[in-house]
């Protein structure tokens, strides 16, 4: 008997019992659509991290004060500024290290025209833009030349001119950072937030010695925040938080008994771990998705079993007409596998829809890849074989004069 | 196809040797109970032969129907269908059998509800891998010789009793069967409709040779039939041929 006509008979025994048959295929298709949902967040989770690390550069290393002590006093990490400008420098001059970037932050009022806001300002070289990843939307940056005469100039981020600036081009203006005038001489493009959630667009940037001298007024000339490394490649990184260390303990004059007064961190490790943890909780969402098209399946196999006593009379006068073993399995498994592939097309379909309205209602990147709808797919048909198989067995099985017999 | 070849060509369609059924029942008590239903019947048909089976309910009748028709397999002797033997088949090629060799008729009719008459009569076709088209040609041609053919498109529950019967008939012909068998045709028509479907048989198996077995407890309906057979508490107990008719 010709595939096409067992798909056939199948199809209408299906329809001829479309309540049972639409319940029993929903059970596939809120499965499927949650699978694809949960793969989808879960690759947008993935995607999200993956253009937070590429956003903060590559193989960075970020160089912070540690804990310290001075006399019998212990202070913790931060609260002491052990780096300097010549720190960055000396590490600058490292071999593995391609730039580094020192870094001062604080907070200050800003103001224009009417409009005030109060955000950080961090003080930097030029080199920082590039070693972590900023792009100019508008204007231009500070040169080092500006940095040796400290002038007042500002690079803001796409927030912070929005807020002070309205629509407004700030480019060329002057504005008011605690009461000094700065000129705005370049806008950055949009970045969005870091792995710690920080709103990274709400910054102005300025040049590190017109931070150090006129604004955040530190009672510790040279010193900074934290700096940023570049290493020349991610396979060097290893070797260069070795080199820097045995470097700045040098030069921070630590014995050999104490503990570093700074700590390097490694942000491309970090990045990998979050986007691993994405990852991992991706997979997590899709197989506890994935039971409920177990659920599913059983569902199928349940229905099945009934359909088949049901018909015990109808298989019986089948088999009298000349219907083999096989003919009546595959009749049978035909129409649970069309209940889950049919399923599953409505399932994928919902399951993209649903993707769709949250990447609607929020800010999260969606992505659908044709390689979740195909696992979908390749587990629906699964389901159907596996959980369809006993019931069209059990049809096949049934003796000829028992199965006429059955009222 | 070998099968259909040896069964053409041997004149004796039917060999049955000291065959015995019984079943196994599990009584209220739990045991085990042997529960014989036919006794070492012995029995010989020709091809082309209209053969009517008696008997009282209980009697073994449908069991010996079944048997002959490859739906049921005896407990012990042999059961020679045009010197083919039924036991050493396994059950694909018992399928084939009733497929292609066997035609069945019910005294329910035994149609599919929920299939028009058009296709009921096709299916046989199908499973004999018959495409579609081809199978819904040939049973519409089957109908019209039948007299239904302006029925088709009706459902079972839509026809009288004899037109549902007529339409099992053309199912059972359909494949062009050496071996009718009619367990109680007429068991649920009236007694004009039955005499229509007798006549029917009658002219399948004068004009196109068809070998006819018929179960019913109607002595006017077996007389139809050129030979009596009758079972008694799974005894053959008559076997004889009508000279008249």
């Amino acid at each position: 008997m010709n595939l096409f006509v067992i798909i056939g008979e199948a199809l209408r025994a299906l329809k001829l019992n479309r309540l049972r048959t639409g319940l029993t295929m929903l059970g596939m298709i809120i499965g499927v659509a949650a699978v694809v949902l949960m793969l989808s967040i879960g690759q947008g989770a993935q995607i999200n991290i993956n253009n937070t690390i590429a956003s903060m550069g590559s193989h960075l290393l970020i160089i912070v004060p540690g804990a310290t002590s001075s006399g019998g006093l212990r202070f913790g990490s931060g609260s002491v500024r052990t780096l300097t400008i010549s720190d960055a420098q000396a590490v600058a001059e490292l071999s593995s290290i391609e730039a580094t970037a020192p870094v001062i932050s604080g907070i200050a009022q800003l103001s224009y025209s009417s409009n005030n806001w109060s955000t950080s300002i961090t003080g930097i070289t030029p080199d920082y833009f590039s070693v972590s990843n900023w792009e100019l939307a508008d204007g231009s940056i500070f040169a080092d030349t500006d940095l040796r005469s400290a002038i007042r100039v500002a690079v803001l981020g796409s927030v912070t001119a929005e807020n002070l600036f309205g629509n407004e081009d700030p480019i060329g203006k002057t504005f008011r950072i605690s009461n000094k005038p700065f000129l705005v001489v370049g806008i950055l493009a949009v970045k969005g937030q870091s792995l710690s959630g920080r709103d990274q667009d709400d910054n102005v940037f300025v040049p590190i010695t017109t931070a150090q001298r006129q604004i955040l007024g530190n009672q510790f000339p040279g010193s900074i925040n934290h700096m940023l490394v570049q290493a020349k490649s991610s396979d060097t990184l290893d070797e260069a938080e070795a080199e820097i260390t045995q470097l700045l303990r040098q030069r921070h004059r630590i014995a050999d008994k104490m503990e570093n007064d700074f700590t390097v961190r490694n942000l491309t490790a970090l990045a990998t771990v979050a986007s691993t943890t994405a990852k991992v909780m991706a997979w997590m969402l899709g197989s506890i998705a994935s039971i409920s098209l177990l659920v599913g399946g059983i569902g199928i196999m349940n229905i099945m079993l009934v359909s088949v006593t049901e018909r015990t009379r109808e298989i019986g006068i089948r088999m009298a007409i000349g219907a083999s073993y096989r003919v009546i399995l595959m009749q049978f498994l035909l129409e649970a596998l069309v209940i889950c592939i049919l399923g599953g097309l409505m399932g994928v379909a919902l399951g993209i829809g649903g993707a769709w309205m949250v990447s609607q209602s929020t800010d999260m990147p969606i992505v659908v890849t044709f390689n979740m709808i195909g696992l979908a797919f390749i587990f629906v048909t699964v389901i159907g074989i596996f959980f369809g198989f006993y019931p069209a067995r059990k049809a096949a099985a049934l003796k000829p004069v028992d199965a006429l017999r059955y009222e | 196809m070998s099968v259909v070849n040896q069964l053409a060509s041997n004149p004796i369609l039917i060999q049955i040797d000291h065959l015995c059924k019984a079943y196994e029942l599990i009584d209220r008590s739990g045991e085990l109970i042997n529960q014989p239903v036919l006794l070492n019947i012995n029995l010989t048909i020709n091809q082309g032969e209209f053969v009517a089976i008696m008997g009282h309910s209980g009697s073994g009748k449908s069991t010996l129907m079944n048997i002959l028709g490859c739906l049921d397999t005896p407990t012990s002797g042999r059961y020679l269908l045009s010197g083919c033997d039924v036991a050493a088949m396994n059950s694909n090629e018992l399928a084939h059998i009733r497929n292609q060799n066997i035609g069945f008729v019910f005294q329910s009719f035994n149609l599919l509800k929920r299939m028009t008459a058009l296709e009921n009569v096709a299916i046989p076709l199908l499973y004999a891998g018959i495409g579609r088209k081809e199978s819904l040609k040939r049973s519409q041609e089957m109908l019209t010789l039948i007299g239904l053919g302006k029925y088709r498109d009706h459902l079972p529950n839509q026809l009288s009793g004899g037109q549902q019967q007529r339409v099992a008939i053309s199912r059972a012909l359909i494949n062009q069967p050496q071996l009718l068998l009619a367990d109680e045709p007429t068991g649920n028509l009236d007694t004009q409709t039955s005499h229509d479907i007798m006549t029917l048989f009658t002219q399948l198996n004068r004009n196109q040779g068809i070998t006819i077995v018929l179960i019913t407890h109607e002595n006017d309906i077996a007389s139809y039939a050129h030979r009596l057979i009758r079972l008694k508490d799974g005894h053959l107990v008559q076997n004889e041929v009508k000279l008249s008719n």
